[in-house]
């Protein structure tokens, strides 16, 4: 038990980022598990806040893919989008 | 100037943290309970659902499944409610640098100085209230007052997600007519003592004569006058602050019942060792060891001697606390939880008087050995060494493997909440 719960409303995802020198870190791209790799365009938002739909809560990254627009969080050492 | 304190308080914390990190069991009645098959398996805390159903804190989950069938109750998980209670710590800290945490889940603030009065206060606590539900996902009651015991009892008046401000001018009106037992610090045992003399209410605890009250209470009764009458003057502790160490102790409900001397030796051995380890890694020896077991009927009973020396080994302690128990308890079998606490302390780099018998000289190897077991179970977990005759009783292990720290007590003498 820990911050790391599965469910169905939660995906995990391996992320490739920035760790910049002020502490904060930049996603840049992230993958879930046998999902193609994801580019992240733009970085709208970034702020704590809970995932009421995955169920979890961290640095929450405001995120423009394409067309669309997501959060992927960051909760202790893992990262996680919300299912659709 | 005008003292502003806040005391923040998450509302249902495990649940509420479990309901988080869970959303299935949002919408149902929750509890965190202890594991039923270690025999820990009570209520540690649940949502207001499993409330309205009647479900108490510190009840049997058996007891508590027959009030509300439906009731999901999972474990705790305390390292993400210590994860937890970290960011909301965060949170608070950046409000002010003096905050005091009171267990987990509660905080006092210290927001006094620069001009801020106690209306600026309640603003800024609802503020945090808001943050903190924004941010972290969970909901806080907050307390204001000009003191800390004041702001406790502002943040239990109205729950969950409000803010309490409590003024002098009202306070007559706020919280005279509340039972004594709503104070900080006046349980069920002293509240019981206080209506024998006829003292109800918190107003008539502040009207009360101090001679009346010390007499009845001693040194602490002229303390609860002045906290019933909004004059506790104890300052916000900031959590840089350490409290010097007073005694070091261990206990544990093993899964099942001690039933002989063999089974309280063995945990004698354990509790032994993981006080020790604590002493030596405080650079401490122990001159004082207290030893209680508690029944089936949880009646605690204890006893404690005066080592000839201080002493931070294993064996010394352990032979010390298996005495007390051969004097004083081994005709009370079967027992339900036993604990070791060691004190008068002195620092381990005092001087020793070595002896011609070569005594002393015997008891510092002994001590570098087990210093050299503590940093093998640093290294390589606690199990890397292990005495026999713990192995002979595997199924009484479990709980003394990890040393956990406990929140720190607010109130010297007192257990914290």
């Amino acid at each position: 038990m820990s911050a790391h719960r599965e469910n169905p409303a939660k995906i995990y995802v391996s992320v490739r980022a920035d760790h910049l020198l002020n502490g904060r870190i930049r996603p840049l791209m992230f993958r879930a598990k046998d999902g193609p790799v994801v580019r992240i365009d733009r970085i709208l938002d970034e702020r704590e806040a809970p995932s009421l739909k995955a169920g979890g809560q961290g640095m929450r990254y405001t995120c423009r893919v394409g067309e669309k627009q997501l959060y992927l969080f960051h909760d202790d050492v893992y990262w996680f989008i919300e299912a659709e | 100037m005008e003292r502003v304190i806040l005391h923040c308080d998450a509302n249902s914390y495990y649940a509420s943290v479990e309901c988080l990190y869970t959303p299935q069991i949002r919408e149902k009645p929750v509890a965190v309970g202890g594991d039923v098959a270690a025999r820990h398996g009570i209520i540690l805390t649940k949502n207001t659902l499993a409330k309205s159903f009647g479900v108490k804190t510190g009840e049997p989950i058996w007891q508590a499944k027959q009030k509300c069938p439906n009731l999901v109750c999972v474990p705790p998980d305390f390292p993400l409610y210590m994860r937890f209670s970290q960011r909301m710590r965060k949170l608070y800290e950046s409000y002010s640098d003096r905050v005091e945490p009171f267990g987990l889940d509660e905080a006092w603030l210290d927001l006094s100085g620069r001009g801020v009065t106690l209306r600026d206060g309640a603003r800024i606590a609802d503020e945090i209230r808001r943050r903190v539900k924004n941010e972290l996902g969970i909901t806080i009651s907050v307390g204001v007052a000009n003191n800390k015991v004041f702001a406790k009892l502002g943040s239990d008046m109205k729950k969950p997600d409000a803010v309490t401000a409590l003024y002098p001018e009202n306070y007559a009106r706020q919280v005279a007519p509340l039972s004594a037992g709503e104070l900080l610090y006046v349980g069920p045992s002293t509240q019981r003592r206080l209506a024998s003399i006829g003292v109800y209410t918190i107003g008539d605890l502040a009207r009360c004569s101090e001679t009346l009250l010390t007499r009845l209470l001693g040194k602490n009764g002229a303390l609860l006058k002045a906290y019933a009458s909004g004059s506790d003057t104890s300052p916000v502790m900031p959590c840089t602050h350490t409290r010097a160490i007073q005694s070091v102790g261990n206990s544990t409900t093993p899964p099942r019942d001690l039933e002989n001397a063999e089974d309280v030796r063995c945990l004698c051995y354990l509790l032994a060792e993981s006080v020790c380890a604590r002493l030596r890694d405080g650079g401490f020896r122990a001159q004082c060891v207290q030893f209680s077991l508690r029944n089936s009927q949880l009646v605690t009973r204890s006893a404690q001697t005066t080592l000839p020396r201080p002493s931070s080994l294993t064996d010394e302690i352990s032979a010390a606390a298996f005495s007390l128990f051969e004097k004083n308890f081994s005709a009370g079998f079967p027992y339900r939880s036993i604990g070791l606490s060691c004190s008068r302390l002195s620092p381990d780099n005092l001087p020793i008087q070595l002896d011609f018998t070569g005594c002393e000289m015997q008891r510092l190897r002994q001590e570098k050995l087990e210093r050299s077991i503590d940093g093998l179970r640093r290294r390589f977990g606690h199990g890397i060494v292990t005495r026999g005759v713990v192995l002979s009783q595997r199924e009484l292990l479990s709980p003394v493997e990890e040393h956990i720290a406990q929140p720190m007590r607010s109130f010297t003498g007192k257990e914290g909440a």
